[in-house]
């Protein structure tokens, strides 16, 4: 990924200043600046109304945007028609026409820009090798389970070789095993053609696992646009700490900020050292976050110095077979989550007193929830 | 489930298992059958029944069988090559005695009279002027001085067809055929030849209020299936407010509205459009408008129901992939309208066939359909064979398209049809 940094690929795709309301009354995209590098896979990811698939749609042409343009390879394509964007589509439920057959449906975007017979003929056949499914050419969709649609309104969207290639929740109907499976051919896909994705979800660690990027789309608003690692290692506030991950919240109010990092006193009574990411100064109530993974628990009676030492409660212990989680009772939040090594656990008995500690480092002073 | 494992495993006790499974089922289909009983008693009555009536009315032959029995026996033997022997002319006689004895001789005249004009002239008469039994071996002499007639073997060949039991005359009738004096089927007479031309006008008007219906209906059940529920319900309203009126009702407001001096050539006069009123009502235009405007919900409902599971993804996924929107119609919204397209056409067009009323009313005399003339020969001339043989063809001329209509959408669900 430092390679790709050095050398920026231009922008194939770029939002500019996009809003977009439905009702004339509330912004359900409000102010969206993107920018989609050639053969990136970038995600938009958030909970469902944040204006996630508004944004797809305005880029699929199916909605218009409000205010604002949409540049393709540096065309403004807000007046062209959908059939004219050369994007391809994949939606949440496939959308495979029933009456025709699969090697009809991948056919279509060729037959309709007319291509020869025996050029469409042998794109189909290479597209049907690609999903592995020549001997299922001349099934309807309505004979097909739902990984297999799935992979036909893929090669369907991929046969004409857009610019572009849409993806609106596509794995959400299929059950979990088959979602991963997708998840990493869709992802080898991606890499072997060189095509740029844009996929739509709101599945967090689908997200984290295809994606280049991921852009955090909140209440009509983008949050932030990161490669995974960094949304997860370092989010810009509170929404995006919590979405991404498991995430414990700590109330408090800022004591003093000093360069990078600040003192905060929680409001269950303690004080620990924070990076202070999104606070405004000393006096400000904030959220702490802190990943269960970047917790300890020290036994109870051991001394010794430890940064941000605070006294919790066990409430239970939950086993996940590679790991166990202990949940506890830190300074007023009832649900603190620490991620323990498998067997761990036994030791751990509820309503035990124990001490947690974190670095101060993994530990993020963001805007107050 | 205790002893489900041992009955699976044990062949000797799985006989009463299955027999135990069978009489579970039978009380369970005795009531089903008992729900329904209702239902299948009154359709064999009002439905099967009649229909099985009418066509054995369509071939059925028992009127001169009934009056002249002996006549009807002795020329079972005739040749029909020559005139038939002293035998058959005594027996004529005595039957004519016995028949104006009993009154019944209408009866068989009329019947004779359908296949040959002037018959009921002939019977009558004989019957009026044979005073008494012919003395043995006079009774051709005797018959044949009252009605020349007697002489002719035309008379007794139609004596010996029209005496059953069964008959091909009453549906040869319909189709515009007729047995010649030989025996062989060929054109009725021109004079009497019409029921071809009424059946080809039937299937015209109703093939016309079929398409009328559909190109009408199309982009009504198009934009029900694609409105918000709240209009779409209003326009249902609209749709199906006809239903709630009577047929007899929506013509007559026909005949106001298309009369010579109805609304609308009042207002088109008024607007200056014509000078002289146009001829809108008893003509073909007329029967179409009102069949097409008491049809055209018939048409709708089904379109509707078809559209309204067409996924508005598909569109979308097809303009996507490239389709202008005329292209996306036509190859992708179109062909999953197919089986809406044909029951509703189905539905319209074998309403339309039985149309009466609305032709009666609002047609001309070149504008009548097949039914007009069913009613005609059930209540008038109370010719129930002609009528009965009329709509045994119109009724396997149905069946024919509803079989053809079948297939089709068997096919359509063998090869497609089924929805993700």
């Amino acid at each position: 990924m430092e390679a790709g940094m050095v050398t920026p690929a231009p922008a194939l795709v770029r939002f500019s200043g996009i809003q977009k309301t439905y009702d004339g009354e509330h912004l359900v995209v409000k102010n969206l600046d993107l920018d989609i590098r050639k053969g990136e896979f970038i995600t938009l990811l958030g909970p469902s109304g944040s204006g996630k698939t508004t944004t797809l749609m305005m880029l699929a042409g199916f909605e218009v945007p409000t205010h604002g343009e949409i540049y393709l390879s540096e065309r403004p394509i807000k007046n062209v028609p959908p059939h004219r964007r050369d994007i391809g589509m994949v939606f949440q439920n496939y959308a495979l026409f029933p009456h025709l057959t699969i090697a009809e449906n991948i056919a279509f975007p060729l037959s309709v820009r007319k291509s020869s017979k025996a050029e469409t003929q042998e794109r189909v056949s290479a597209a049907l090798r690609m999903i592995k499914m020549e001997a299922l050419a001349h099934r309807r969709p309505g004979q097909l389970s739902g990984g297999q649609q799935q992979r036909v309104a893929l090669a369907r969207a991929l046969v004409f070789n857009p610019q572009l290639v849409l993806m609106d929740e596509p794995l959400g109907a299929l059950d979990k095993r088959l979602r991963e499976q997708m998840q990493l051919e869709i992802k080898q896909l991606h890499e072997t053609m060189g095509i740029t994705i844009v996929y739509v979800t709101h599945d967090q660690s689908e997200a984290l696992t295809m994606s280049d990027r991921i852009a955090v789309f909140n209440d009509g608003i983008v949050q932030q646009i990161d490669r995974p690692d960094a949304l997860y290692e370092h989010p810009v506030n509170s929404f995006v700490a919590h979405f991404i991950g498991e995430n414990n919240v700590l109330a408090g109010t800022v004591e003093s900020v000093e360069r990078n990092y600040c003192r905060v006193t929680l409001a269950g009574g303690g004080t620990v050292a924070a990076r202070a990411v999104n606070v405004s100064g000393a006096g400000a109530s904030t959220s702490l976050s802190v990943r269960p993974e970047r917790v300890a628990i020290i036994p109870n009676g051991s001394s010794g110095e430890a940064p941000n030492r605070l006294p919790a409660k066990v409430q239970n212990t939950i086993y996940l077979g590679d790991h166990a989680l202990a949940v506890l009772d830190v300074a007023g939040n009832a649900e603190f989550m620490v991620k323990l090594q498998p067997g761990a656990h036994h030791s751990l008995g509820p309503g035990e007193s124990v001490f947690i500690t974190f670095r101060p480092e993994d530990c993020l002073a963001l805007d107050p929830v | 489930m205790t002893n489900a494992l041992p009955t699976g495993a044990d062949a000797a006790t799985e006989v009463p298992l299955k027999r135990r499974l069978r009489r579970a089922e039978r009380t369970r289909q005795a009531k089903a059958l008992a729900l329904v009983l209702p239902l299948l008693l009154f359709l064999l009555f009002t439905f099967a029944g009649p229909i099985a009536g009418m066509l054995w009315r369509s071939v059925e032959d028992w009127e001169v069988r009934q009056v002249l029995p002996q006549t009807v026996a002795a020329l079972a033997s005739w040749d029909g090559k020559d005139l038939p022997d002293e035998k058959a002319y005594a027996a004529l006689a005595s039957d004519i005695l016995a028949a104006r004895a009993a009154g019944t001789i209408a009866i068989a005249a009329k019947r004779l009279n359908y296949a040959l004009n002037g018959f009921r002239t002939i019977l009558t008469s004989t019957g009026r002027n044979l005073k008494a039994v012919p003395e043995p071996g006079t009774a051709r002499e005797t018959l044949g001085k009252i009605n020349p007639a007697w002489r002719e073997r035309a008379t007794w060949t139609t004596i010996k067809d029209a005496s059953g039991p069964i008959t091909g005359f009453y549906l040869l009738a319909a189709l515009d055929l007729t047995r010649n004096a030989d025996g062989a089927i060929v054109a009725a007479a021109p004079d009497q030849a019409i029921y071809r031309d009424i059946f080809v006008r039937t299937f015209l008007i109703s093939l016309g209020v079929t398409a009328l219906c559909l190109i009408l209906g199309f982009p009504v059940a198009y934009l029900l299936a694609t409105l918000p529920p709240g209009r779409s319900n209003l326009l249902m309203i609209f749709v199906l407010l006809p239903f709630w009126t009577s047929l007899l009702v929506r013509t007559c407001a026909w005949i106001v509205l298309l009369q010579s001096k109805g609304v609308v050539n009042d207002s088109l006069h008024w607007l200056g459009i014509i000078d002289a009123p146009l001829r809108l009502i008893y003509n073909r235009f007329g029967v179409c408008v009102a069949m097409t405007h008491v049809l055209l919900p018939f048409m709708i409902l089904p379109l509707y129901s078809s559209m309204k599971a067409i996924s508005p993804a598909y569109m979308r996924a097809a303009a996507s992939l490239g389709a202008p929107p005329l292209t996306a119609f036509l190859r992708i919204y179109l062909p999953q309208t197919l089986p809406g397209i044909g029951a509703g056409s189905l539905l319209v067009f074998i309403l339309a066939l039985g149309y009466y009323i609305t032709p009666a009313l609002v047609g001309g005399a070149a504008d009548q359909m097949i039914s007009y003339f069913i009613a005609l020969y059930t209540t008038e001339t109370a010719n129930w064979g002609l009528a009965s043989a009329l709509g045994a063809v119109l009724l396997l001329a149905t069946v024919l398209l509803a079989l053809v209509y079948g297939k089709l959408v068997q096919g359509q669900q063998v090869t497609g049809g089924m929805k993700n």
